[in-house]
């Protein structure tokens, strides 16, 4: 059977080139490797090696011959106990079939587009008449959810710097060590990049690790694994390969350390398909969720802030508290105007809200708890409702979570708006240091009060 | 020469003053070659011969615009994945590689009509399309990819092994990558924790001469990568990754440290890539007659076939193996350009794992 040569494409974007030089003749042996010819495009001249072996039959295209589109037959290679010289082009292609493979694929239809169904319904547990509430900082509440989870399953391992013997550079980790031992708690080196890729890699291999970084800033350097390596696998595998890691660590502004350490990754992480981004902000979502986020089959990236881990709060005393990814939470109802918030902003939030009640606008607060998949229902839900609303972010306003609430109450929540969804941000400006720059940078209560009574246009 | 540990209790790397470089190396030089029966040799061939018919065949199919975007193919580098893969315990240990991954999976004997369909983006592939030439995976076979970014994988077989250590499970992982990934610094980053934990890995670099376009010359201060290790107390070993025999047997004294609980290997293969680093380069960077002379005088398959006929194989023999292989891969071939590519329906599916 003699094989048709065919232009070659030798870049992904090549649709035609110049068949620059023919190596071989009419008549030829050919074996596999020989260089037949030599091809151009407007990049680069390429060799065209042959892979078959046989005789060269017909030259079809002559060299020299410009503009030979991708695919062209041309010339035939005669297979061994075939005369050469008797096979000409051969049969014509054979009928391409969409769908059937060969260049052309299917025709892309929306309608076959189907998006995965968002779990509806979902909502808290019920916390039983009569449970005892404890009074916890959000930093214990934190370690106590790391240390439950490592109790019910071995797989599950804490590794960062200083987390064992040091105790945690903000102590979220005390006490872990003396209960799990070094092989559970595992001191790092200063080498985010590496062990970020140590800890993804070992998820792959069907442990549960925590990565504590010490700041997501430092998290930078680690980034690549976080998107590339731990978001994408699952699906670039086809659903084989889970990536079932934990990357937490204080995010946002601190207090006083300068630009270099204080910056809100929220919007960046929640931008990657592939990850869950959890962004708490009392004591009982953050053990509720951070329980969650260990037993959860996806990578999840849990952003803590540092200026909450102090902060106490009352917790459900329950054997097990494991609060739902994905669903925001109403931390106080209202009728007049939605605050959107999440993380420290919610504390902030909370304060306009008392300050507006007494001026008479009564404001509903939402903690979004998760930032991706963000709960976009409960946000329209209550926009239908207060028809005005403000988002509360720590966190620079270009391309912000603020910014994906605006849009979503556009395309979906336009008929109910009474006023324009107004973001209530940090400035766009690194962080300063000086206290009283820093102060002026940072969102804080009177600006969120200022904007949710503009929307209300009671300013 | 390394003197026997004082003690049994584990040390930290620092504390072992008996650290040599070499000192893998010369049981290495001892015998180089590995014994293999006729039958282990037979299957060297066929796998390596089965590795360059199917990256022949991509390199066609990649020129008929039936596989897109970026391929590399391994053709030249066959002796390295199957003299390394052929020593491992396939129940216990794990293997992670970069982009030029098509060879590694061949070599566990994954069908290649699904590893040809990932190529070709149809939904029979191991990928179900959606990973591509550079992005393949067989968890049951504990390959964990196929990787795209350059050095990454280093990293992420770190990992696997702490998880062969955590599990105590006795097994070991084998992280291959290239000269260029051997600049990166996450790589340095993975020796440090390697060494400092006792992870049971082996590295193996791949130095094909080329990283894309620069000559190692041109990219590295330290061109002897086996050395890259000592600041890390890890042992080197340098092997000539033309011959299945020699990594073989490297492969035997690497994997046998390792499994000890004595920490990582660094192992130095020194191969050539017939084709240019993609299908998109046009390899001007280096001459044709060096190919021709890597072709002519160090070729993996070619050196072993003479050994083969030495030892009283027949050429029609071999010829027949050959002519088999070339049918398993023209149906591999066909059965990637005849599958259909995947349902839109699939846009959307293996995102995350769980519904929220």
């Amino acid at each position: 059977m003699a094989i048709e040569l065919k232009m070659p494409a030798l870049s992904p974007t090549m649709e035609e080139g110049t068949l620059a030089k023919w190596l071989k003749q009419e008549g030829d042996e050919i074996v596999a490797g020989d260089i037949i010819a030599e091809i151009e495009t407007d990049k680069a001249t390429m060799e065209f090696e042959a892979v078959d072996e046989g005789t060269l039959g017909k030259i079809l295209v002559a060299e020299g011959t410009e503009n030979v589109a991708v695919g062209t037959v041309i010339a035939m290679l005669a297979a061994e106990g075939e005369d050469a010289s008797e096979v000409a082009a051969s049969a014509p292609e054979s009928e391409d079939v969409p769908g059937e493979g060969k260049d052309v694929g299917r025709d892309a239809s929306e309608a076959e587009i189907t998006k995965p169904a968002k779990k509806t319904d979902v909502k808290d547990p019920e916390i039983p008449h009569g449970t005892n509430m404890a009074t916890v900082t959000v930093r214990e509440a934190l370690r106590d959810a790391m240390a439950e989870e490592m109790r019910r399953d071995e797989r599950v391992f804490v590794m960062g710097e200083e987390v064992a013997q040091y105790q945690g550079a903000y102590k979220v980790t005390q006490g872990l060590l003396d209960e799990f031992g070094p092989k559970r708690v595992i001191d790092t080196p200063i080498t985010e990049y590496g062990f970020a890729g140590i800890g993804t890699g070992a998820a792959m291999g069907g442990l549960r690790p925590i990565v504590e970084f010490m700041t997501f800033n430092f998290a930078m350097q680690a980034i690549d694994h976080i998107i590339n390596s731990a978001a994408k696998t699952n699906y670039m595998s086809g659903g084989q390969m889970r990536c079932p890691v934990v990357f937490r660590g204080p995010n946002a502004a601190a207090s006083r350390v300068g630009a270099q350490h204080s910056q809100n990754y929220g919007p960046w992480y929640a931008s990657v398909p592939g990850l869950i981004v959890i962004a708490p902000y009392d004591a009982s979502d953050a053990k509720g969720l951070m329980k969650a986020a260990i037993r959860c089959e996806d990578p999840v990236v849990f952003l803590e802030n540092e200026l909450v881990y102090g902060r106490s709060f009352e917790l459900p005393e329950l054997d097990d508290h494991v609060l739902p990814i994905g669903k925001a939470r109403i931390v106080r109802e209202g009728s007049d105007v939605t605050i959107v918030s999440y993380s420290i902003a919610v504390g902030l939030a909370l304060e306009a809200a008392e300050q507006l009640a007494e001026e008479g606008i009564d404001a509903e607060v939402i903690d979004l708890r998760t930032l991706r998949p963000l709960d976009k229902e409960t946000v329209l839900e209550s926009l239908k409702k207060t028809n005005r609303m403000v988002i509360a972010e720590e966190g620079w306003p270009t391309c912000s979570i603020a910014s994906e609430i605006v849009a979503i109450c556009m395309e979906e929540g336009f008929d109910h708006l009474d006023a324009p969804v107004t973001r209530v941000c940090d400035e766009d400006v690194p962080l300063p240091y000086a206290a009283n720059l820093e102060k002026l940078a940072l969102i804080d209560t009177p600006k969120i009060v200022k904007a949710a009574k503009k929307v209300c246009y009671r300013d | 020469m390394a003197k026997a540990p004082k003690s049994s209790t584990p040390r930290s790397p620092a504390e072992n003053h008996d650290f040599a470089l070499g000192s893998l190396q010369e049981e290495f030089e001892k015998s180089k070659r590995f014994d293999a029966s006729p039958e282990q040799m037979h299957k060297f061939y066929e796998q390596m011969l089965l590795i360059r018919r199917f990256e022949e065949r991509a390199g066609q199919l990649y020129g008929l615009g039936l596989i897109g975007g970026f391929c590399h193919l391994y053709i030249g580098q066959e002796a390295v994945a199957i003299g390394l893969q052929s020593a491992l315990d396939g129940d216990k240990d794990s293997v992670i590689t970069g982009y030029r991954d098509h060879g590694h999976m061949l070599a566990y004997g994954i069908d290649p009509k699904v590893i040809m369909a990932e190529l070709t983006g149809r939904e029979a592939g191991i990928s179900k399309g959606k990973g591509g030439s550079m992005h393949m995976f067989s968890t049951e076979h504990k390959f964990y990819g196929g990787h795209g970014i350059v050095g990454a994988q280093v990293a992420l077989g770190g990992g696997l092994a702490l998880a062969h250590q955590y599990n105590e499970d006795g097994g070991l992982c084998l992280a291959y990558f290239g000269d260029g990934a051997a600049n990166q610094g996450q790589v340095y980053e993975t020796f440090n924790m390697a060494s400092l934990w006792k992870l049971p890995i082996v590295f193996v670099i791949e130095n094909n001469q080329y990283a894309m376009g620069t000559a190692v010359s041109r990219s590295s201060a330290e061109t002897e990568f086996y050395r890259r290790g000592t600041a890390f107390r890890i042992p080197g070993m340098k092997v000539n990754g033309m011959d299945v025999l020699e990594v073989r047997q490297a492969a035997e004294i690497a994997f046998k440290h390792v499994r000890e609980g004595k920490g990582p290997v660094l192992m130095e293969c020194e191969t050539y890539r017939y084709r240019g680093h993609s299908m998109s380069d046009p390899a001007k960077y280096r001459s044709r007659e060096e190919v021709q002379d890597m072709k002519d005088h160090k070729d993996p398959i070619e050196n072993l076939k003479k050994i083969l006929i030495e030892q009283g194989s027949k050429d029609e023999e071999l010829k027949a193996i050959d002519k088999d292989i070339r049918k398993l891969v023209s149906e591999a071939a066909d059965f990637a350009e005849n599958s259909p590519e995947p349902e839109a329906s699939e846009l959307y599916t293996d995102v995350l794992v769980e519904e929220y």
